[in-house]
């Protein structure tokens, strides 16, 4: 070996080594500093600004805000977070910044609507969100379909949510359904039957692995719903005949009021606690609203990962 | 007088293509439009956007970069060197001639440039969208727009050259840019004031370069089409606004003592 080929060798295992050294220093910093990407820190606070800031190319900004607003969502949520205290103003920069980003509206809505942890359990966020969306990009049917969902199901107001989706179903191109639902919606708002015909239209509509998963989950608590009131109903009905509460299943059974122990859509058997109907599983059936042990509010079960509602054309 | 030009004009280019910085350059600028490709990745939904974002972006402003930072030197290293003196009283070549040529050259290697970036941003669109489509053509349309700003800001640093230091002419060539990206604003501005004031800012936010209408990157991002009428005023006020400003040069240089 020459002499300059052993001074190349020497300089270049040099190199190698203080790279290696430097990159193991780089992870024992970040060790120290594990909680400064989850900093509920904005830096700017005015979308106003940061415009300007960008010299122009706003969409590239608001593209690492988006990807900011992902990464600060995946990583509370992976936490099992109560608060997200930057989600909304940062979405807010996002679509300051790119008013046009129909993602940023779409998911970003239903980040801030879901329950914690799921979400930021700030469903009025979401919906002025969706309608500065909707003031942005008014040919997007879309926006309104998720702002219908947002007052249907998280705000539990069918009137607005009619009217989102009577305001979607005239812009061009929009799912035809969309007229039905602000019709089925304004004529019976809130009937279990009107969110059975939704949910199965949504199935019927997508190919979406995970979509069709949460529609028939949806679909399953809505026939539990459903069922637990029919039950519920036979109960009262013994209940006032009798002067007493049932003792169980087989009373109703050899009264002709049931043919058999009722069951529910995941095979286990409806209990009957003090004359009153509910589940025995209620964590399978993380979206009912009847049938739910005593002290139990409707959505508080950990279940499925809330709802997407996208829909496909 | 064509002759000498392209002579001024390539010899430029030559001259650019030899320096390493510029090599590095459309390296890095290559490498940022591939890491937009992984960067799309992590951004929920909008892979495609990120990438057009970042490609475009990475494109315009390592050129404005590559401008200014060859730009402001084209006429001072020449001083420096003391081969212009020699260029101008040995060679039958005019002062106007030296100037233009020396901006030719420098657009003729900004346009290699942006195309060799080009190749690479179509390549990741096409890798992302498995493919190019019909609306794919809006993204030209940006590119040709960031070629306008390129030749806008090779003539500005150009004359800040003629008369400035390098470290100055780049203060203000780099200010320039940043003020014109707020021109539109500062029209807007200027409807507030009243009297002197509103003429002054009217007329400030008329002179600096209108930058801001050449970056659509965040509207051919979204697919929307750039209105032709937009381009061919686009054209036209760039080949106005260059000649502006390289007349400027040229009677900035035709001034002054070289010896």
């Amino acid at each position: 070996m020459t002499r300059d080929l052993q001074v190349q060798t020497i300089y270049g295992l040099l190199l190698a080594g203080l790279l290696t050294a430097s990159a193991v220093l780089v992870r024992q910093v970040d060790r120290v500093r594990s909680d400064e990407p989850l900093r509920e820190v904005l830096y700017i606070p005015s979308p106003a600004v940061v415009k300007r800031m960008s010299l122009g190319y706003s969409g590239l900004l608001a593209d690492i805000y988006w990807t900011r607003v992902v990464q600060y969502f995946g990583t509370k949520h992976r936490a099992n977070a109560k608060e997200y205290l930057i989600l909304e103003p940062l979405l807010t920069m996002t679509t300051a910044l790119d008013p046009k980003l129909l993602p940023a509206y779409e998911f970003g809505s239903v980040f801030l609507a879901q329950k914690p942890p799921e979400g930021a359990g700030n469903p009025l966020a979401a919906a002025r969100l969706v309608e500065q969306g909707i003031a942005a990009n008014p040919q997007s049917w879309r926006l309104y379909y998720d702002l219908g969902f947002i007052y249907w199901l998280e705000l539990k107001d069918p009137a607005k949510a009619a009217d989102a989706f009577d305001r979607g179903s005239k812009v061009p191109g929009a799912h035809p359904w969309m007229r039905v639902m602000a019709a089925a919606l304004a004529a019976h708002a809130g009937e279990t039957e009107t969110a059975i015909y939704m949910w199965t239209n949504i199935l019927n509509s997508t190919e979406d692995v995970e979509l069709r998963a949460n529609g028939q989950n949806r679909l399953r608590c809505l026939r539990v719903d459903s069922e637990v009131k029919l039950l519920q109903d036979r109960v009262d009905d013994f209940t006032q005949q009798n002067r007493r509460l049932p003792s169980g299943w087989e009373e109703l059974i050899s009264s002709s009021r049931l043919r058999r122990v009722p069951l529910d859509p995941k095979g286990y058997a409806y209990q009957l606690v003090g004359g009153r109907v509910q589940v025995a599983r209620p964590g399978l059936f993380p979206f009912i609203t009847r049938g739910l042990p005593p002290g139990q509010e409707p959505g508080d079960m950990p279940g499925e990962k809330g709802f997407k509602v996208t829909a496909t054309q | 007088m064509i002759g000498r030009l392209t002579a001024i004009a390539f010899n430029t280019f030559r001259e650019a293509v030899r320096d390493r910085v510029l090599y590095n350059l459309i390296l890095f600028a290559l490498l940022i439009v591939g890491s937009s490709v992984l960067f799309g990745q992590i951004s929920l939904e909008i892979n495609r956007i990120v990438l057009i974002n970042l490609g475009l972006t990475a494109i315009s402003l390592f050129g404005i970069v590559i401008a200014i930072f060859i730009g402001i030197g084209l006429v001072s290293k020449e001083i420096e060197k003391r081969t212009l003196y020699t260029l101008l009283a040995a060679r039958p070549v005019r002062r106007w001639e030296f100037i233009t040529g020396k901006f030719l050259g420098l657009v003729m290697t900004l346009t290699v440039n942006a195309l060799l970036m080009s190749v690479g941003f179509f390549a990741a669109v096409m890798y992302v969208s498995h493919g190019l489509g019909r609306g794919d053509l809006q993204l030209v349309t940006a590119i040709y727009f960031i070629l306008l700003q390129f030749v806008m800001i090779t003539a500005l640093a150009l004359l800040f050259s003629t008369f400035s230091t390098p470290v100055f002419s780049s203060i203000f060539a780099f200010a320039i840019f940043a003020v014109g990206t707020f021109a539109e604003d500062l029209r807007g501005f200027s409807h507030m004031a009243s009297g002197a004031t509103r003429w002054m800012m009217s007329g400030a936010s008329y002179l600096v370069p209108n930058f801001a209408a050449l970056n659509v990157i965040t509207q051919v991002a979204h697919d929307t089409a750039v209105e032709p009428k937009l381009i061919l005023l686009n054209t036209v006020y760039v080949l106005v606004y260059t000649a502006a400003v390289l007349t400027a040069s040229v009677w900035i240089f035709e001034r002054r003592n070289l010896k």
